[in-house]
């Protein structure tokens, strides 16, 4: 893992002691909310339904135990005894108390955190694959890239006040794990006909109001001018970017708006005239990175046979486990996803679980999926019934990952001051109506999203099933689309027809997955089922 | 009737205007009329409260109901976590919200 330098530490530390004094000033009264509302945003800290919300940065989704222990630690001491892990691979408080602010991200700062730039029209924390350095499809570890992206995009002066905030995700296998083409930059590390490693850019991917799936604009960017290329994305998106209205200020509206070709015939006059510049980072600094992430010392020779003799044990390393490049282990995918719970939701007592996990089995080292599940990514076969039984008795033993009961959702109206409809409560009777494992096994891949508005937090658009809640008239509405994905086949989802209440979308997920299962053939998963035969049986079954 | 709500500036508590000052519960919001936008400018300027907004509720014998219920769950917490909300002991007090 990437480890702070004296210059990294050095900007944070002076970051934690500038708030601190500006809540102070805040508190004093001698700041209005006016005055400190951009401040306080711009470390991460909103005002939500309830109380202050802390988001902190988990760049890339990569943690050791220490400071897992820690997220655990803050969620026991400032808040009440959970956090929320969220789809940007990010971990949220609820009930932060203002002046007890700048001693959370002092504590932070001290295990090498921040919550900078997790709000605002800035470039926010880059995300990846959560098997990163781990997959055995992997082509290229994407972390020293996504390391070198965070140094560059902090604090970055020109592209702190951007038309809208900017997400950026980079991946480095064909399996895209990261929802790379629904992001403001998707980039993808491939190989050539000859050997050599590229960056390929997919720019003005989105969702919200106006979902998009970007179109790639660079094919093959090698890898030592990625930051100039980003610079030249940037700055066409920066000089023509609507500030106007802020429904139409994301890169994807520009790219729609002026079209691919001239987006990237633009970019390519910038990109020329960036690397005139030397802008670049030298070589050397992508090498000094990279040793941060040399190959943990896994052993040699180990078998990969597993006792599966304990028949709940070997449904959770069927569902839970995915092949690591090294024989003998595995990756392992810790679901936070109860029958009935809160998606992302993990107490504090869980959270320090998972840390002495991945201290005792997994290198020390974590990872945050934007599916709300935790990663021990370097796991030997030979511990995976001890990690089960411990996960099991924690309650972290559930054996769903990608099947219905997998739920992506947003905080929504129990929490989010922007949402219109609450998502948990939806996301728990979906859990409890499919809590039958083996129904849900019998489903299969079944990648179901919900958000709380039309921001989409909850991937709604790229969802299996999506549903999205809508305000009708002060009651809550839900929204059921079909066919949406996220991976390599990334697709919208199409809307069915009218909404409906909390009750009704339940049974409408339920028809849904039984004109599936009458109409699948042999291998389809939900979403080819859909694409073959189309809205129609859907919705004649869902509307009558 | 309108009622005035905000939270409180250090806590971020959601709060609720009763006439002499500011309550967490929202049975003891009251009736501001015309004069909501005095009592918001003075009580912002007293730097104790924060987002102050002027809302709908209804008054019945069991309380003061919030018109919108995104302030019933500003009133009564997340109803996902009845643990977390000022009814605890309450099973049932989720329904009120909806």
């Amino acid at each position: 893992m990437y480890q702070y330098d004296s210059y990294d530490q050095a900007m944070v530390d002076a970051r934690v002691a500038e708030f601190r004094d500006q809540v102070e000033r805040r508190l004093a009264g001698e700041i209005t909310e006016d005055q400190f509302k951009p401040l306080r945003l711009k470390n991460g800290l909103y005002l939500q339904l309830h109380a202050y919300m802390l988001r902190v940065a988990i760049p890339y989704g990569t943690l050791n135990s220490r400071q897992m222990r820690m997220l655990g630690d803050i969620a026991d001491k400032y808040d009440r005894g959970y956090g929320h892990f969220t789809t940007r691979q990010n971990i949220q408080y609820n009930w932060i108390k203002l002046a007890d602010a700048p001693d959370i991200l002092a504590d932070l700062a001290s295990v090498e955190m921040h919550a900078i730039q997790t709000s605002g029209n800035c470039i926010r924390n880059t995300t990846s694959d959560q098997f990163a350095g781990a997959a055995a499809d992997e082509l290229v570890d994407p972390r020293p890239y996504a390391e070198l992206l965070r140094q560059w995009s902090t604090f970055h002066p020109e592209f702190d006040y951007l038309p809208r905030k900017f997400k950026i995700a980079i991946i480095g296998s064909d399996t895209d794990r990261a929802a790379m083409k629904l992001h403001d930059i998707g980039i993808q590390l491939v190989r050539n006909d000859a050997g050599e490693i590229g960056c390929r850019f997919y720019v003005g991917g989105g969702m919200g109001r106006t979902p998009m799936i970007a179109p790639v604009i660079g094919d093959f960017v090698p890898p030592l001018q990625m930051i100039s290329y980003l610079e030249a994305c940037l700055r066409v998106y920066n000089r023509y970017g609507r500030r106007d209205n802020k429904y139409k200020a994301r890169i994807k509206i520009l790219v729609h708006e002026i079209g691919a070709d001239e987006y990237r015939r633009q970019v390519q006059e910038e990109f020329a005239h960036i690397l005139t510049l030397g802008l670049e980072p030298p070589p050397a600094e992508l090498e000094r990175i990279k040793g941060f992430f040399e190959q943990p010392g896994f052993e040699t020779g180990l078998p990969d046979d597993i006792d599966l003799s304990d028949p709940d044990f070997a449904l959770w390393v069927d569902q839970n486990t995915h092949a690591h490049k090294q024989p003998g282990y595995a990756i392992v995918t810790i679901s936070l996803k109860p029958v009935g719970g809160i998606p992302g939701d993990a107490s504090a007592d869980q959270i320090r679980l998972m840390a002495d996990l991945a201290l005792d089995h997994s290198f020390d080292e974590l990872r945050v999926t934007h599916a709300q599940n935790i990663v021990l990514p370097h796991v030997k076969k030979a511990d995976l019934y001890a990690i089960w039984q411990k996960l099991d008795a924690a309650g972290l033993a559930n054996a769903n990952l990608d099947l219905i009961g997998d739920i992506i959702a947003c905080p929504g109206l129990d929490y989010c001051a922007l949402a219109n409809a609450r998502s948990i409560p939806v996301a728990q009777k979906i859990s409890q109506r499919f809590a039958d494992i083996g129904r849900q096994r019998e489903l299969g891949e079944l990648k179901l999203k919900i958000s709380g508005c039309i921001n989409a937090c909850g991937h709604h658009h790229a969802g299996h099933i999506g549903i999205l809640g809508v305000d009708r008239k002060g009651v809550e509405n839900y929204q059921l689309l079909l066919g949406g994905s996220e991976g390599a086949d990334t697709s919208l989802g199409t809307i069915t027809g009218p909404g409906f209440n909390e009750d009704g979308i339940v049974d409408a997920v339920e028809t849904a997955t039984n004109v599936y299962l009458a109409q699948r053939t042999d291998g389809e998963r939900f979403v080819d089922t859909f694409r073959r035969i189309g809205m129609a049986p859907f919705k004649e079954a869902i509307y009558g | 009737m309108k009622i005035i709500t905000g939270n409180d500036l250090r806590t971020g508590d959601v709060i609720w205007w009763t006439g002499q000052g500011w309550s967490r519960l929202v049975d003891d919001a009251v009736e501001v009329g015309d004069d909501a936008d005095a009592i918001i400018a003075r009580e912002n300027a007293r730097q104790i409260v924060t987002d102050t907004q002027v809302i709908d509720a209804e008054r019945s014998a069991e309380g003061v109901r919030p018109a919108h219920i995104k302030d019933r769950i500003r009133a009564l917490g997340p109803t996902v976590r009845m643990d977390l909300s000022l009814k605890p002991a309450d099973p049932e007090a989720a329904k009120w919200v909806i």
